[in-house]
């Protein structure tokens, strides 16, 4: 009956597709079919039909579809991948560090300002000063914080200590916030008997359960599902906390990303999932990392509400996170927040990065848009801070920075036994009997074994 | 054995508080303190429970019957079980809540517990593993089911690099409470990547603990020692064994009870032949030593219930006392656990053994899905029977045939 192309094969069909040819009609009652193009396809029975067609019921205008009404629309419209229209960045400071005008940003008290600057400076100072040590070799691997001091810092000042937080690796700056102090660090890299860790891993890899800072992990990305549950659980315990997870924009590419993000807002639990995009992934730049508008606008797509900050601006930082963790406790929601930055350092010690990248470029993001100077300059002109100042930091910090690496130094490795315990709980058996072969080795034969390791 | 002990020394402010549930499957017992009193050995209640098994309920009130329970109810009254005592106990998973459980393991808990404790999950396993044992280092103890464990695959990081390493890496700054469980192995006619057994795989890995129960009892008390524990668990079951049905005994229907981690139990003593076997297995490995009865061999089967810790102690002290061994499994032949219960009874027994150790495995190929072929890719009665009468020197015929 109906011509071949014409898809629909009942009269109700072929009217409601009609809809989608024409814009919506005011009167349905007694239309003349007019198919246009069509009309050539169909059989003049078609036409006969609709004219008997009751005209009462009102076509559909939208689907009544889970989650939500979805409105039709006759026009085929893709909407594009590319992106010509860049999701825009809050930054509250200048590169002249001084307040935009009409900026949204938050008052920081005096004491707060010059704790967060004298904590860049620390940061900066001990990201050189350490990776200088493993360059001598006294340290075997370092991996520095350079072009992202005000990401740690400022993040962490806008945080309470009762936040868990969830780590990838550059991120010690929020611990040296919440008052981890130089030699716990070079004890970590040295894996002394006072480190924390017990020598268990390699440098950088820092925890502290009293800091609520989960201790590093190398494996990518792996933090951010680990930071949704142990939101739920503060969600479940009724805390008044969040958690936040640190990752970059290499890490937004891996299953757990997707899985992390999609599941914390199906389970509305108070997470702060904060990227640190900072152009590279070691060598891989973030052209052949995604091809969507950087991460900000996937939060949209699990339903995240999201923000996009300069991550070269202090402030503008500490205000976006401060209003996240609001936001996150108050309406137990996760937040994502994107802060674009460069990675202006090497990936770590055992990277050169100029084999990779221009080194004009590197300079211009080190030396130009350098948080820290930034920041410095902000606080000047607030009359907080001074060159004597700057001056008398740097070399405080700098004089503890080489007490602390030779004191750590200096002090034994962790004893025999701590390579047993914390597999378990309790050490079983098998365990026990090789402590005891191995301690009997040692006494026979300790010309073979190190003298710095206590037995 | 130390694991054991301790695990039930950290029970103590938990069982004081302890109450049966009442369900219209179980008995109501209200108990308080049942038999583990102070440092009373778990192994002490293990004993406790093979005397008494023959002595059906004598001491009890109630119908002198002896109770049978599947391997399903008796997971699904430990879980229950666990989540009224411990408001932290949480289960999540792809269909545990409104469907009631892939395969109803966790029937009713919904219902009883909530959307915050019976938690569905979208289809990522990568994604609530590392969620639950996100939750965990924040001090939930999460109960973590994957539909079967050919899926853990997808998650198998974080269950080694998130959980089992943690507390070692974190030098005890982080402890992990969690158990993963699900269904391990072949079940019938699921084909190549559904049929795998990932006991080997997991029970390489230090700083896991991995329990694989054969009986409602064995389900009952491994699980609810499994959710006790502060260490992770890798929790292994059968899809074929759940809808078997056991002898319980009193003791083990109590809401206190929980088995030893790290203790083989002796099924059946026997003097000529020690067989090892673990979760489906077990039964196979039974009704062989029936047979192996009639033809004058007198088999010993232990069921292994925990991979690790392995009771290297048990098979041995068995080993010595038979002189033969043979192992049996379902996983793939290479770097199974007969392999390292060889290694084991090699390296401390060695002296003792008169034949050398017969394994028996399933066949070295993906799981093939046709009825007669899966039949011979898999450990059957007759190839136990054959292995035992090798190990013990008789002629028999060389292999299996269709």
């Amino acid at each position: 009956m109906f011509g071949s192309i014409n898809h629909t094969s009942s009269v109700t069909n072929s009217l409601f597709s009609r809809q989608f040819l024409h814009p919506p009609l005011q009167d349905h009652a007694g239309i003349k079919p007019f198919f246009g193009g069509r009309r050539s396809h169909t059989a003049t029975s078609f036409s006969n039909d609709v004219d008997q067609l009751p005209t009462e019921a009102p076509l559909q205008q939208e689907l009544n579809f889970p989650g939500g009404k979805v409105k039709f629309m006759p026009k085929r419209i893709f909407t594009s991948g590319s992106n010509e229209e860049r999701t825009n960045c809050y930054r509250v400071l200048n590169e002249n560090g001084e307040l935009i005008v009409d900026s949204d940003s938050l008052k920081i008290s005096k004491e707060l300002g010059v704790k967060m600057y004298k904590d860049m400076v620390t940061l900066q100072v001990m990201d050189t000063i350490f990776y200088e040590a493993q360059r001598q070799g006294r340290v075997s691997f370092y991996l520095t914080t350079i072009g992202e001091e005000a990401i740690n810092i400022a993040s962490a000042a806008a945080l309470d200590n009762n936040d868990f937080v969830f780590p990838q690796y550059r991120e010690p700056g929020v611990l040296l916030w919440r008052g981890f102090t130089l030699q716990e660090f070079a004890n970590q890299l040295f894996g002394n008997k006072y480190d924390y860790g017990k020598g268990r891993q390699m440098p950088i890899h820092y925890g502290s359960k009293k800091h609520n800072y989960v201790t590093v992990s190398s494996t990518v990305a792996t933090q951010i599902p680990q930071a949704v549950g142990a939101a739920y659980s503060m969600k479940m315990q009724k805390q008044d906390s969040c958690t936040i997870t640190y990752f970059g924009d290499g890490g937004s590419s891996t299953g757990d990303f997707h899985a992390g993000l999609n599941f914390s807002a199906v389970m509305e639990v108070p997470v702060i999932f904060f990227c640190r995009n900072n152009g590279w992934a070691i060598s891989t730049p973030i052209s052949d990392q995604f091809r969507s508008d950087g991460i900000v606008v996937r939060g949209k797509a699990y339903g995240v509400p999201s923000i996009r900050v300069d991550g070269n601006d202090a402030l503008a930082i500490y205000s976006a996170v401060y209003e996240a963790r609001k936001m996150a406790i108050e309406k137990q929601t996760p937040v994502l927040i994107e802060a674009l930055t460069y990675r202006a350092g090497h990936h770590s010690t055992s990277d050169d990065s100029t084999k990779y990248r221009p080194v004009d470029e590197i300079e211009w993001w080190r030396d130009d848009q350098n948080p820290v100077k930034w920041f410095k300059t902000w606080i000047e002109n607030k009359g907080w801070w001074s060159d004597q100042a700057e001056s008398e930091q740097r070399s405080s910090v700098r004089k503890q920075l080489s007490q602390a690496i030779q004191a750590a130094e200096r002090v034994e490795k962790p004893p025999v036994a701590d390579m047993f315990n914390d597999v378990y709980d309790v050490p079983p058996k098998n365990l026990n009997e090789q402590e005891v072969i191995l301690r009997e080795n040692i006494k026979k034969h300790a010309q073979e074994y190190p003298s710095n390791v206590a037995v | 054995m130390a694991i054991g002990v301790a695990s039930f020394n950290l029970l103590q402010p938990v069982i004081g508080n302890y109450f049966c549930l009442i369900d219209e499957n179980m008995w109501g017992i209200i108990r308080q303190n049942v038999g583990v009193t102070g440092g009373l050995s778990s192994q002490g209640l293990g004993n406790h429970m093979m005397r008494l098994r023959p002595v059906a309920s004598a001491m009890r009130n109630y119908s002198s019957a002896t109770k049978e329970m599947t391997v399903r109810d008796a997971l699904n009254s430990a879980l229950d079980e666990e989540m009224a005592a411990d408001p932290n106990v949480f289960v999540m998973g792809e269909e545990v809540g409104e469907y009631q459980g892939a395969y109803k393991i966790t029937k009713g808990l919904l219902d009883k517990y909530g959307p915050e404790r019976v938690v569905d999950t979208p289809i990522t396993e990568a994604g609530f593993a590392g969620i639950g044992v996100g939750a965990a280092y924040h001090g939930l103890r999460p109960v973590i089911e994957f539909m079967t464990f050919n899926f853990s695959m997808q998650a198998i990081d974080h269950v080694i690099n998130s959980a089992a390493k943690s507390n070692y890496m974190s030098a005890g700054q982080i402890n992990v409470p969690i158990v993963f469980r699900g269904p391990n192995g072949p079940a019938a006619g699921v084909g190549a990547q559904h049929s795998q057994c990932y006991g080997a795989w997991y029970g390489s890995v230090p700083g896991l603990k991995v329990l694989v129960p054969y009986s409602s009892e064995d389900a009952r008390g491994l699980l609810k020692a499994a959710i006790r524990d502060p260490d992770p668990v890798v929790f292994l079951e059968n899809e074929l064994l759940y809808g078997e049905s056991f002898p319980v005994s009193a003791e083990s229907l109590d809401s206190s009870f929980c088995l030893p981690i790290g203790k083989a139990k002796i099924e059946r003593e026997g003097k000529d032949i020690t067989i090892t076997a673990f979760s489906k297995m077990v039964g196979y490995a039974l009704k062989a030593a029936e047979i192996l009865e009639k033809d004058g061999i007198n088999a010993e089967v232990i069921n292994l219930r925990s991979i690790r810790p392995l009771d290297r102690a048990t098979i041995n002290a068995s080993v010595r006392k038979t002189n033969r061994l043979v192992t049996v499994e379902e996983g793939f032949p290479q770097h199974g656990i007969g392999a390292e219960i060889c290694a084991s009874v090699v390296e401390d027994s060695f002296g003792y053994l008169d034949a050398p150790v017969e394994r028996i495995a399933g066949a070295d190929v993906p799981t093939p899905y046709a009825a007669n072929l899966e039949r011979m890719a898999f450990p059957q009665i007759e190839d136990i029977v054959r292995a035992a009468k090798r190990a013990c020197y008789r002629s028999v015929p060389m292999s299996a045939t269709a």
